[in-house]
């Protein structure tokens, strides 16, 4: 990438939309995991899924298809494809806690190394809700966040144990940052480093790491 | 033959409404929401109303409305950013919030039509959510209880629906109406399109009319919250 080293949101994205298999069932979060969408590789049929009750979601309309009565969770308008179905809200939930949609993707605010999750409230501003975030970590098959790796401040958002309130606990399988990527397999406590982005010296990660992270494998 | 039908909003809430009563309104966001219905709650002036409902409106319009004016003491919700008079009134301490996540309040809706008092979920397991409520181990797996919801009135949004209450919904505006429909002890439905008994194929009634009370025709403005398009090349 052309400004410095690492990912960038759009990198992020891309290196998530890997995690996409042929003929899953996807949930995609708000913010960079919504760009996933635009990188699902060639000959990897998806089917995304939307909270709101749609599966098998479309690009966003041209303006003579607009339809006040079609959105994503998100709310943006959108458009339904031919595999599209409807559904009401306790049904979409059915199929997310039920285990039924493969994966999901996410942003977060914190990670733990126990694979916690954070993304729903900083205690003393407003909150808006989780909506269905709490539901999504509980309940997919398998959970990847996605964030930048350290805050404003520098510091690290991968942590030892989350500072904010949980969305849910023990529920990551991989976390993707701007530095690399960190996974997990099943039933495994530990995450390691999977994968170094661009120029990103191994130092660097665990500098900025505060995670208890399996530092052996590369 | 009762009849369901009634000509206004107004008139479909004559006698349903009362100081501290509960109330629940479809939708998601601005889709699927019972526009009419929630303006001649407003209009009824009942007050101290607690109301369930994903989503609080935005400013001047949905619940916005009766967070204008003051009508609201406790929303129970899941998502509520897009609404600065409520941020106003929460902050100010005005107006109590119960946040529920969103497949958990989904469920408290369809388990309360249901006859269902209680329910086990994983989700919120080790969250503020699970704080007070108790908990039950299945197969060495921690769920949490939650309990179903009732409603006095529910206020259902729907896209057709005939003189027996039959309905059917449109697309994503389907989300919380159908639950919600089960579980008023009065359900009041507002349609697109109001038809004779009969002109549905009973095979593709999404809400059977056992459920509903009352119906009106009512025209909505159906405003977009984030109108995204894409040009043709």
């Amino acid at each position: 990438m052309a400004q410095g080293k690492g990912w960038s949101r759009d990198d992020m994205a891309k290196r998530a939309a890997q995690e996409l298999k042929d003929g899953f069932y996807v949930n995609l979060g708000i913010g960079i995991p919504t760009l996933v969408a635009n990188h699902i590789p060639d000959g990897v049929d998806v089917t995304l899924q939307s909270e709101n009750g749609m599966l098998g979601m479309g690009p966003f309309p041209y303006p003579d298809e607009v339809d006040p009565d079609l959105i994503n969770a998100g709310k943006q308008t959108i458009t339904e494809l031919r595999r599209s179905s409807y559904f009401n809200s306790a049904e979409s939930f059915a199929m997310i806690r039920g285990g039924h949609i493969d994966i999901s993707i996410l942003g977060a605010m914190e990670i733990s190394e126990g694979g916690d999750i954070a993304n729903w409230m900083i205690p003393g501003k407003m909150v808006k809700g989780m909506g269905g975030a709490m539901d999504l970590v509980a309940g997919v098959k398998r959970c990847v966040a996605v964030m930048d790796h350290t805050n404003r401040a520098g510091a690290s958002k991968f942590l030892p144990q989350c500072t904010l309130p949980l969305t849910g606990r023990n529920c990551i399988d991989m976390v993707i940052t701007d530095l690399g990527v960190f996974s997990r397999g099943e039933g495994e406590a530990r995450f390691r480093v999977t994968e170094l982005a661009p120029d990103i010296e191994m130092d660097e990660v665990k500098a900025k790491t505060e995670a208890d992270l399996d530092w052996s494998v590369l | 033959m009762s009849n369901k039908v009634f000509k206004t909003a107004v008139e479909a809430l004559e006698g349903l409404t009362f100081d501290g009563m509960v109330v629940m309104a479809g939708g998601f966001g601005l889709c699927g929401i019972p526009e009419n219905l929630i303006g001649a709650l407003r209009d009824s002036g009942a007050q101290n109303i607690t109301a369930i409902s994903n989503n609080a409106g935005v400013d001047g319009f949905g619940l916005g409305l009766l967070l204008e004016t003051r009508q609201i003491k406790k929303m129970v919700s899941s998502y509520v950013g897009e609404n600065k008079e409520f941020e106003r009134q929460f902050l100010a301490g005005e107006l109590d919030l119960e946040f529920n996540p969103q497949g958990t309040l989904s469920e408290r809706i369809r388990a309360g039509g249901a006859g269902i008092p209680g329910f086990y979920t994983k989700t919120g397991v080790g969250t503020v959510i699970a704080e007070g409520k108790p908990t039950m181990d299945f197969d060495d797996e921690e769920y949490i209880m939650e309990t179903g919801l009732k409603a006095d009135v529910a206020l259902v949004k729907a896209w057709r629906g005939d003189t027996q209450g039959n309905l059917q919904f449109k697309k994503t505006a389907r989300n919380f109406n159908p639950m919600m429909a089960t579980a008023g002890k009065v359900t009041v439905v507002e349609v697109d399109e109001l038809v004779e008994v009969g002109s549905f194929d009973a095979n593709y009634i999404h809400t059977p009319g056992i459920y509903v009370q009352r119906i009106i025709e009512a025209k909505c403005e159906k405003r977009i919250e984030q109108l995204t398009i894409r040009e043709r090349a």
